[in-house]
This record gives C-alpha cells, structure tokens and sequence, in this order.
C-alpha cells in the first residue's frame, strides 16, 4: 500500500496551492484549491486535468473530497472554477469561519479582476454563492466520515481565523496536510495545536523554511514608530491588507497605542467590509486567541474606538492619517488606486506584508528600492514615499516548521508553499536532524510513500487479560494529550506479550495463549524430555514449565 | 439512595439474546442511580456504568425540587401574608442523589456530562477527596452553560444566607422535629417512587464557588463528533440530541462493545443543533434514557387546546407504517426528522406570546422564570416580532435580570457551530445568531444582573416584560416581583408544567395573577422511538422499566431488551468473545508459521502489546523474538513407523529394540536406541516421548528428526 501525493500547486513555489493525495482504495482527497495571484494565463489554477484518467471528464468521480484550509485566495480561489466551471460536484470541507468568509475574499477579487484589470471573468458571483452552499463546515477537532473509509479532522492552525490544519485517515494511512500556520500566537489568534497523532505523511507549509524570528515585541515597535513618525510629519499611511486578518491584527496593535499615546490622526478602513467583518468576528469570536475570548464578556475587542468610516473623496483630504486598503499585495482596486496618489510624496508610509507574491506591486516594492514602477506602457508611477516592510507575518518561522514536524515524527515529509533554495535547505535539516525522509516536489510532480498496514486480527480475553498491566499503574491523568508528551494520543503500553497465532482458512487469525491453543485444536500434549543416559551425568534438560520437569523425574524414577 | 445489585437477565423467548458473560470477564454493568424528576430537562436520569473495569458516571444533576419545602427569603411586609407558615425558614439544603450514590460507591473513574443540568450535581462529589483524580467529559457549550448555571444558584443561595447566617458544622436547626417531618412529606410528595424513607440521605448542603471551579478543573470540554480517549480503551464520543445548546448523546466504544448513551433528545430543533443519531448508527447497546414522556406532555397538550396534534394518534400512525417489514429507511427518517416538532413548539411559543400581549394590553406585567435557555431566546425572538405586529402604542421594556444575563445573551450569539441548520445560514448570511440581539441594539430588551441594579430603577416602567430566575419561585427575583404583582389579576405568570404549581405557589396564596402553565417538547416522542431503534440496529436496548408499555418487545424486532429500574443494577452480557486486535506488519513478516493441515496453520509469536485508543496492537517487541529451535509446546501422537525414516534422513543410525512391531497399538513403549553419531535412547509413547543422550549435539540431532514428525510449535 501506498500514499501517491500530487503537487498541482504550491510546489517549490508560493500560489494556488492544491495538493491531491490518494490513498488505497481508491480515496483521493484535495487539499487546498488556490489561485495564483502572479499569473494571469492558465497558470493561475492548478492543472486540473492531471486528476482526469485519459478520456475521462468526471471531476466529482475522480475525487472524494475537496478540504480547503483558510480563505486566502492562493487557497481557495480556484475553488468556484474548480466547481461551477470544471463542474465538480462532491463533498467540499471548510471551517465556519471560513465558509462564512470565503465569499467576501473571493467577491474582493473577482472585482478586482473585472471591474479593475478589465480580464473576462472566470467566475460570476452567482457561481461564487452557488459554489459556497456546497461547502460542509467543520468544527476543530470533529471527526467527519466524509464516507465509510475515509475520515477528516481539523485542528487550529493559527494563521488567520478559521485556518485549519487537515488530518485524513483512510484504514491505516494517514497524513496531515497543514495548509498555512503560525506556531506562536498573535494579537487576535492563538497558535497552532494538534494532537500527537500517528503519521505516514506530514505536508508542510515552508515560507519560512530558512528565518527564525526574534522577539514579536520589537517588530511590533519598529512597526509603530514607522507609523508615528510618519503622521507626526503630516503624512499618510497606507496599509494594504485584506479586509480580514491582518487588518484586524494591526487595528488591534494601533488601536491600543493611538489610546496610549493620545493620538487624534483618523484610521480609516476602506470599503464596508469593516462593519461586516466586525460582526462576523463577534460571532466568530470562539476561533480567536484565549486573551480575546476572556475579555470578551465586557468589551468586543473588535470595536475600534479610533477607526472611522472612509469616503473615497477622502484620498485628496490634507493631513495625516492612516488607511487600511484592500487588496493586500497592491495587486489592483482600491489599494492601487490610493497608492498612484500617495507614493510621490516622501511624506507618505506604504506599509506591506512580510511576503508579496511574484508579479504583484508590492513584490516589485519590496525587490530593491525602485523609484518608479510601470503599471502598463502608458501608466507609471513615481515612487517617493517611505516603504516599510512588515516583519511580521502569520506564518511559522523555520523553528516551528522543525518543532511541529518533530513533535508529529511522520514517516515522511513533503514540502510545499515556500522558495525552492531554502525548502533544500529545510529538507537537508529534517534528514539530519530528525531522521525523516523529505522532498519537495514541483508543480505536477507526484511523490509515492509507502504505508505500513496492520492486519486485523482476533484475541482471546485470556490473551488480553494476562498481558494487561495493573489497571493503577495506568493513572489516567497521566496521559499527555497535548505538545510535550511522549506517548502518542491516548495511548498505553502494556507488556511484551507472547501467544500462538493460530489461522484458520477462511477464519479471522487469532491469538491465543499458549495454554488455549491445544484446547481449541483438540489436541492433547505430547510432552517431549531430554534425560541423560546414564542417570550417572548430572545435567538434565527440559523443554518448558515446572510441570514438565515433574513428570519427568517420575519417569526417572521408573526406569 | 442504595446501590442493589440484581441480576437481570433477557427474557427467554429472545432467540437472539446474547449469551451469559463468564464470571470473570470483564462485564459491562449498569446501574440506574436516578430517574429524574420532571422527565429530565432540569433533572435529567443518572447512571453508574461498568465498562472493562472501569467505573463511569452518566450525568449528575441537582434536584432542586426539595426546595418547595422552604420559605423564600421574608421581605419586609410582603411575608407576613402567603400561606408560608409551615414551610421551613432555614438554608436549604438540595438533593443530589447521584452524588450522594456515587460517593457511596467510592470511586468514579470517569464522568460523561451530558446537558448542563446533567453538571449541576457535580460539585457535590468533586468536592470529596476521593474524587480527585476523577475525569469530566462535557461540550465546551453545556460546560459553560452549566457553570453559569451554577454560579447563579450559589449567587441566589447567598440572600438566604445574608439572612439565616452561615451555615455551621452541625445540622441546622429544622433538621429536628416538626419542621423535619414537615420537610419528609414534602419530599415523599415529590419523590414517590422512592420506597424508603431515605430522601434526607441525599440531602446536602450547596456547594461553594471554589467547589464549582475546582469542578470545572475536572473537565475536559469537548466539541460534538470529537473522538477522546479515556485511558487508553474508552473511545468517547459527543454527538449533539437536539434539546438544548450543548447537548449530546454519548457513545462510549471499548475494546469489545460500544454502546450509546442516550438522553433526552429532539430530532429536530429552532434553536440546537439537530439530534445527529446517525452517528450512533451500529452501536451494540444502547442505554436508553429518555424520561421525557413523563414529564405530562399529555395532560398539558390537552390544556394547550387544539394546537397539538395528539400523540397517540402519532402513535398509532407509525404504527401501522413503520411495522411493516419493508421499512424503508429514508421513510423512517423523513417521519423522525419531519419538521412537526418544530412547528409544534412554534406553534406553543406563539401562544405564549399571545397571552404576553393580552397581559400587555389590558396594563397588566408578565414574569417569566423558565429555566430553559432555548425557549427564553425563542420567546424573545418571537416577542420581538409580536410586538412589532401588534402596534403597541408606547413601548413595552423587555428585562432580562440575572446575575449571568449579559454572559448568557453575549454568548449565545457566539457559538454558530452549536445551532441548527437554519440559524448557521445566518453566519454565513452574516446576520445576527438569534433575534435578541436587535433587541439590545434597539433599547427594547435590557440586562440586569440584581433587581437592585443600578440602571434597573431609571428603566423600570410597568407594564413590563420580566425573564428572571428561578423557576422553583424560592430563589432569586422572581421571588420578589411575584409578591409585587401576585394580587393583581392583569399580570401574568408563566410557569412551566412539570414543577408542583400547586407546592410551589403555595406561599403566594392567594393569587389574582394569571398563571399559564405551559411545557416544551423535552425528547423523543413515544411514536418515534421505534421507527429511531430501527435505524440505529442495537443489538440491546436497556430501557427503563417504568416505560416499558412505551416499546415493547415483539418477536419481529431483531434487538432484545434488558429493563433497568432505578437502583438496581443489570449486567449487560458481552457483545464479543474476543478482542480486535492489529497487528503491524512488521510483526506478521516476523512469524514463522507452522502448517498443521490444508486449513490450518500456527505461528509463535512474541510482540509488544499496546493500547491506543481504545484499540490493542500488536507491535514487534524490542527484543528479537527468540529464535532457538526448541519447540516449546508438542501434541497429537508420534506415529511410530515413521521414526526410523526421519531419523535416518538426518543421517542417524538407530535400531528398534527386539519387540519391534510397528503394527502393534500406537499407545504401547517403543525404544529405539541409536549409535551414530552418539550414543541414545529414544523411548515413544502415545503421550510422551523422552530422548535420553549425554551428548548435545546428538541430541540436537535427534530432536531435529522427531521434529519434522511431530506437531509442535
């Protein structure tokens, strides 16, 4: 038996991640359908059509389910194409946060696309909506039978709310595909968390695979004295992140040092989202960090006092203040639009995120310092303001690739979501340092792991009981159910056990204690000695218990 | 409360009952240790379960109803009318027969919670030392509604203790005497079942904050379908029942038997998630311990006029549908899932906000103190649209005053998972939860946590709407606005039917208030329990005793029964003989298996034997297997003939002594004595067969021969 893993995205690259694993049997289940937000011809979605036997145009028979772990468009953008357009019609898995926000994201972009960049539309609206009342929700940690054999789990992953990392069993077989994660907490989301669970496969995020992070404190400082220091000097900031996540995580952050400092400067949200956002984190408020949960009786930390409503007119307004605009990597809408107004000036702040994609603005702001940038060949801006690149990003550093990956100690690793050399570099250290094998296939590669396979067998209570330790040495409390255990989940040792298979054709094999075998053969024991010949020599050998011995000086005595 | 050990055994004409389980095997066993009292939503039934030795508690309620047998905290004036006299004027003390039973049976190992109410009775045995290692298993939404549960009953408790003064070591005061009799034939009046006089026995003194911390501790939340291990060989699983926010039925999976428990469940709701049985599908037991019908559904439908469909006629429905043998399944599950219970209960809520509005309009206020979180915020919800219609002209205020109001009101619009299908649409719809939380925004419904709030006497305005606690009409404001508005025959009181109305009203007397006694559908429904067995194929149902003309037995059904009744226990005969066991194949490649037959073969086989959730397996052990070729264990006969042969294929010379007879009985001695390569004696009987030599390597030899003649392993 064997796990054959399809890398349709996100191989050696970061963008429309889709990973297809199929397991014996025939399950086949699809992790992430993202788009890439580099590309604008038929690179932008995954290859679909690797999935299709030749000849074949059935997308819901090639495949079981569709999971897709958060609502970050290189994760599910492809999804309503992947449904409406390719026509796939099967189970699709999400959590609640992200079915509930997935729409907004994917109608963000869509937008963008059209109404912006003026590109035919791969998908409606309509298509958008009818594609979501498809999707299943999932809680953490349920266990969801997808059908009789094939079985998923979600556990938090952090990164933004709702993200899941997926776990998929099929019989014996089982992976863990981790979609994106953050491995330490953040102002509004709490860290990853998974059982200890037993693994053949652990797929694994890599955009950080070569950084470890310092202290969170200090980038969060060097982050807000950019900011002061730039309407201090009368000027703008512009933030471009998408309307969910980061926006709330840096409104936290702003919020709360506008109240300390006594700031008056407005921060502006764009769009309506944010009161629509707002309210689903008040109902979403059990996916977000333990601090938030607690204080959330009193106050909803998601009602800024500081953000005011923004009017477009007011991208020309004199004066300081701060913008958070969507989309988030400058790739086009609003945010593109502020920043042609705003970047001249050497007043003004463009704040980006720790990672832009290749081929969007902000990949070009953060490669070297360019001081003009070509829209198309008859627009171009010229860049004065400030850039500062946000360091802090809501994904694992390389230290928490190593830690999860140890603490889950898989059979195997596959990595994928990150940059070719520093996944060489993450694949070297988890051979050597952890004694694992790893790979990194390209987009279209398939990898092939082996499985080990138990066989079902059949104990007698005998067997069981006389190998079953005290029950009190096997304190309950003493079972280790989260990071730092030894054992994995619920699990207990007992003696080394022996017994006799015994296999029947056509019967389930069974174990039995040694002393049941014979009973249930109907046989009767033929004992076997060894005795000296002559009775002078001193050394006698026997075969096996007291008993046997017993009765074998009676038959010395015979003699 | 006592813990009678009986043995209960299926009835003979069963053709499929299980056999009888060996003396020593692991047994499952099951106790009842509580029926409930009001049909189980505010007192839902408890068990005692034994399962492979371990010890595990379903559910432990407080039963609040001793409290009818004391007096509400005076108030001034107000108390010297009521006919209160021979109640007692004390610190009550609660029942808890569960905890008092389960204390007595010393040890728990595991408790499995399933409502809130099912937590309400723990601290009482948390809160014992011997309790400490003991585990809670409970829905992070039934944990914290019942932990907010508990906080208001400790917060209520403290008026009688700022009255009475603290509780002392010693028993209080009315323990004796008059007062104590007077308490016995209240308590023999609510618990009638109970045969001996022991009720004081199971009476307690309230727990502490520190206790219901210390409990919550205890507790592992879990999120419904979540599969836990509990130590090591219990799978538990919670799947939602539909009744309230947060609960669930249980399915507990061993090594050899899962059985479901199965509380009070509804298949379809306005408010919690819908009851999931398919999860329970091919269960072996299930542990049946819906009281609800019970509770007076009857009697009250009647009352309710001719909004309620008869459940007898739903009865005799599924009947004659369902017992056909050609079932069909989805019929079965369009008939349990059909949206009537729903309809029905709107239909009741609907009521209920008529009479509101009557009270409303003819300038009359309305007390509210229902305990059942689902109807509060189905009342609210509907109130506010009544009240919108009804084009009243000055706005009524709607009041929500408990210590635990806000937490309540905010929470219940956090927690999308745990809600029906129709409500999880409005999160992705991104609209509110439920209808309260328009009311907030608009000013129409406010939350207090005292009456003696502050903002409380700047909002108040009559006529007015009021949801307090508690509904046993001793605790809390509900007392006291009750005495504000009971001679006045405009105002309405909405109790619910279950609750001794005569009993509990008893110290308010006389009333010109109103009264609307009305109930809610608390679980399954009598006709839907056949069609639901059905579905889930059990091999055994323990149903309870008392409810046995609900199901009975017929000779079609392919599951048998086993009929439990409060205090006794009945051991539940083992589902499998053997255990399942993987092995890996790491251990499968290491045997060396041993053909006896065509059909059968044997391997030795030595491995590390592991438990992981709930599952043995069977991994290769450290230490190699021992690989001498020594077998230990031989059997059958040694055919005789055979003999010289073997031994001469391993290049052994031998001779059989002179009376030498191969055909002669097998049973007889034959000895055989060899002489190349060493010295031996090999002496065969039917049973036995004893090689005598001073050299090893010759009797190695020798053995090797006998071997391949020889069954043995």
């Amino acid at each position: 038996m064997a796990i054959e893993c399809l890398v349709l995205g996100a191989g050696q690259e970061v963008g429309k991640s889709c990973v297809v694993v199929t397991f014996g049997g025939g399950k086949r289940v699809m992790f992430d359908c993202g788009m890439h937000m580099g590309h604008r011809d038929s690179r932008r979605y995954p290859d679909f059509d690797r999935l299709l036997a030749d000849g074949a145009a059935d997308y819901t028979a090639a495949i079981s389910c569709v999971v897709i772990t958060h609502f970050h468009l290189d994760h599910i953008g492809a999804l309503p194409y992947f449904t409406e357009v390719c026509g796939y019609h099967g189970p699709v898995y999400m959590t609640y946060p992200t079915k509930a926000l997935a729409p907004l994201m994917l109608e963000d972009y869509r937008k963008v696309m059209v109404d912006h960049r003026g590109e035919e539309e791969q998908y409606s609206y309509e298509d958008i909506l009818r594609c979501m009342r498809k999707v299943i929700p999932l809680d953490l940690k349920q266990t969801i039978q997808v059908d009789k054999d094939l079985s998923i789990r979600a556990y938090y992953a952090g990164h933004v709310l709702g993200a899941a990392m997926i776990y998929a069993k099929v019989g014996d077989a089982a992976i863990v595909y981790t979609g994106d994660y953050n491995m330490t907490p953040d102002r509004h989301l709490g860290a990853a968390q998974i059982d200890r669970l037993k693994l053949d496969l652990l797929i694994t995020e890599s955009t950080y695979a070569k950084t470890v992070r310092d202290s969170k404190h200090a980038r969060e400082r060097e982050f807000l004295k950019a900011v002061h220091k730039c309407v201090s000097g009368g000027g703008k900031v512009l933030i471009p992140a998408f309307a969910l996540g980061r926006a709330q995580e840096l409104c936290i952050l702003l919020d709360d040092y506008w109240e300390r400092m006594n700031l008056k400067i407005p921060i502006y949200f764009s769009a309506g989202l944010t009161i629509q956002a707002n309210m689903y984190y008040k109902m979403l408020i059990g996916w977000t960090s333990q601090k938030i949960k607690n204080s959330y009786t009193v106050h909803n930390p998601f009602d800024f006092k500081h953000v005011c409503h923004f009017e477009r007119s007011f991208i020309n307004n004199p004066g300081p203040c701060v913008l958070f605009a969507t989309p988030g990597m400058i790739s086009g809408g609003f945010s593109l639009e502020v920043f042609k107004k705003w970047a001249p000036s050497e007043k003004n702040l463009v704040t980006l995120p720790g990672y832009c994609v290749a081929g969007t603005i902000g990949h070009k702001l953060m490669s070297g310092k360019p001081t003009r940038i070509d829209i198309d060949k008859d627009t171009h801006i010229d860049v004065r303001c400030q850039i500062h690149q946000l360091s802090f990003s809501p994904h694992t550093d390389s230290k928490g690739i190593m830690d999860l990956t140890e603490f889950l100690s898989p059979s195997h690793v596959i990595l994928v979501h990150g940059e070719k050399p520093q996944m060489a570099f993450l694949k070297e250290r988890i051979e050597s340092e952890l004694g694992m094998q790893c790979c990194y296939p390209a987009n279209n590669e398939t990898v092939s792991i082996p499985t080990s396979q138990n066989l079902k067998i059949n104990a007698t209570e005998k067997f069981i009981v006389s190998f079953c330790m005290d029950e009190t040495e096997n304190d309950p409390q003493k079972q280790n159910l989260n990071f730092g255990g030894d054992m994995p989940q619920g699990c207990r040792t007992e003696g080394v056990a022996e017994g006799v298979l015994l296999m029947e054709k056509s019967k389930t094999p069974k174990i039995l204690r040694e002393d049941e075998l014979l009973h249930s053969l109907g046989m009767e024991t033929h004992f076997v000695h060894f005795e000296p010949l002559h009775p002078s020599s001193i050394e006698v050998k026997h075969t096996g218990e007291s008993a046997v011995q017993q009765s074998s000086l009676e038959h010395l005595d015979c003699e | 409360m006592k813990l009678v050990s009986a043995k209960l055994l299926p009835s003979p004409s069963l053709s499929r009952a299980p056999q009888a389980p060996d003396a020593n095997a692991h047994v499952t066993s099951q106790t009842c240790l509580d029926t409930g009292v009001d049909g189980g939503y505010y007192t839902p039934a408890s068990h005692l379960l034994e399962v492979e030795g371990l010890r595990i508690l379903l559910d432990c309620p407080i039963d609040l109803s001793a409290l009818t047998a004391f007096s509400a905290v005076p108030l001034g004036a107000s108390s010297s009318s009521g006919d209160a006299e021979d109640l007692i004027r004390g610190v009550p003390y609660y029942r808890s027969p569960t905890a008092v039973a389960a204390a007595k049976a010393g040890r728990i190992d595991a408790v499995l919670v399933s409502s809130a109410t099912g937590l309400l009775g723990l601290p009482f045995l948390t809160r014992l030392p011997g309790f400490a290692n003991t585990k809670v298993y409970v829905t992070e939404v039934a944990a914290r509604m019942g932990s907010l549960m508990m906080r208001e009953l400790v917060e209520m408790h403290r008026e009688f203790v700022r009255c009475y003064g603290p509780d002392r070591d010693q028993s209080p005061v009315w323990m004796e005497g008059e007062k104590l009799k007077k308490l016995m034939s209240v308590l023999q009046k609510i618990t009638t079942e109970d045969e001996e006089n022991n009720n004081l026995a199971a009476l307690v003194s309230l727990y502490s904050l520190d206790n219901i911390e210390e409990c919550m501790q205890k507790t592992q939340y879990v999120k419904y379908g979540e599969e836990v291990c509990f130590n090591g060989m219990l799978m538990l699983k919670a799947s939602s029942s539909g009744l309230e926010l947060g609960n669930c039925v249980w399915t507990i999976k061993g090594p050899r038997a899962s059985m479901t428990y199965l509380p009070s469940s509804i298949f379809v709701s306005a408010h919690a998630l819908d009851f999931d049985y398919s999860s329970l599908k091919g269960n072996d037991v299930i542990l049946f311990s819906d009281f609800s019908s019970l509770n007076g559904m009857y009697d009250d439908n009647k009352k309710m006029g001719e909004h309620i469909v008869d459940e007898t006629d739903i009865l005799l429905a599924s009947n004659s549908v369902f017992r056909d043998d050609g079932m069909d399944e989805d019929e079965t599950i369009k008939f349990l899932c059909s949206n009537d219970d729903i309809a029905e209960e709107i239909e009741r809520i609907s009521f209920i906000c008529s009479c509101i509005i009557d009270a409303i309009n003819s300038g009359g206020s309305v007390l509210i103190p229902i305990g059942r979180i689902g109807i509060i915020l189905l009342l609210l919800e509907h109130m506010s649209e009544t009240l919108h219609s009804s084009n009243m002209k000055s706005q009524v205020p709607i009041f929500m005053i408990s210590e635990t109001a806000e937490e309540i009101i905010t929470f219940t619009n956090a927690l999308p998972e745990w809600l029906c299908k129709s409500r999880q649409e409005k999160l992705f719809s991104c609209e509110p939860l439920f209808g309260h939380v328009e009311l907030l925004k608009e000013g129409k419904l406010s939350l207090f946590s005292h009456l003696y709030s502050k903002g409380l006497l700047a909002a108040w305005k009559e006529p007015c709407i009021v949801f307090c606690p508690h509904w046993s009409l001793r605790h809390g404001p509900a007392v006291h606005l009750l005495h504000r508005w009971r001679a006045d025959k405009r105002c309405l009181l909405v109790l619910e039917q279950g609750v001794d109305a005569e009993l509990t009203l008893k110290p308010f007397m006389p009333l010109a208030i109103q009264v609307l006694g009305c109930s809610f559908l608390s679980g399954i429904k009598v006709g839907k329990i056949d069609p639901l067995l059905g579905l889930l194929k059990p091999k055994l149902i323990l149903f309870p005793e008392g409810q046995k003309s609900l199901c009975p037995a017929t000779d079609k059904q392919p599951w048998s029964f086993l009929y439990y009744s409060k205090g006794k226990t009945i051991e539940v005969p083992n589902m499998r003989e053997e255990f399942e066991v993987r092995m890996t194949t790491e251990v499968a490649f290491g045997l060396q298996p041993r053909q006896l037959d065509k059909t059968t073969a044997v391997a030795r086989l030595k491995a590390k034997l592991l438990l992981s959730n709930g599952q043995y397996v069977l991994a290769a052990a450290k230490s190699e297997l021992d690989r001498s070729e020594r077998h230990l264990l031989h059997w059958g006969t040694v055919d005789a003939s055979c003999i010289p042969s073997a031994l001469q294929e391993k290049g052994i010379v031998c001779s059989f002594s002179a009376d030498a007879d191969y055909s002669a009985p097998s049973d007889r001695e034959r000895v055989i004595s060899i002489t190349s390569p060493g010295e031996a004696l090999v002496k065969v009987t039917s049973e036995r067969t004893t090689i005598y030599c001073d050299d090893e390597e010759t009797a190695e030899r020798v053995y090797d021969a006998f071997r391949s003649i020889c069954n043995g392993i």
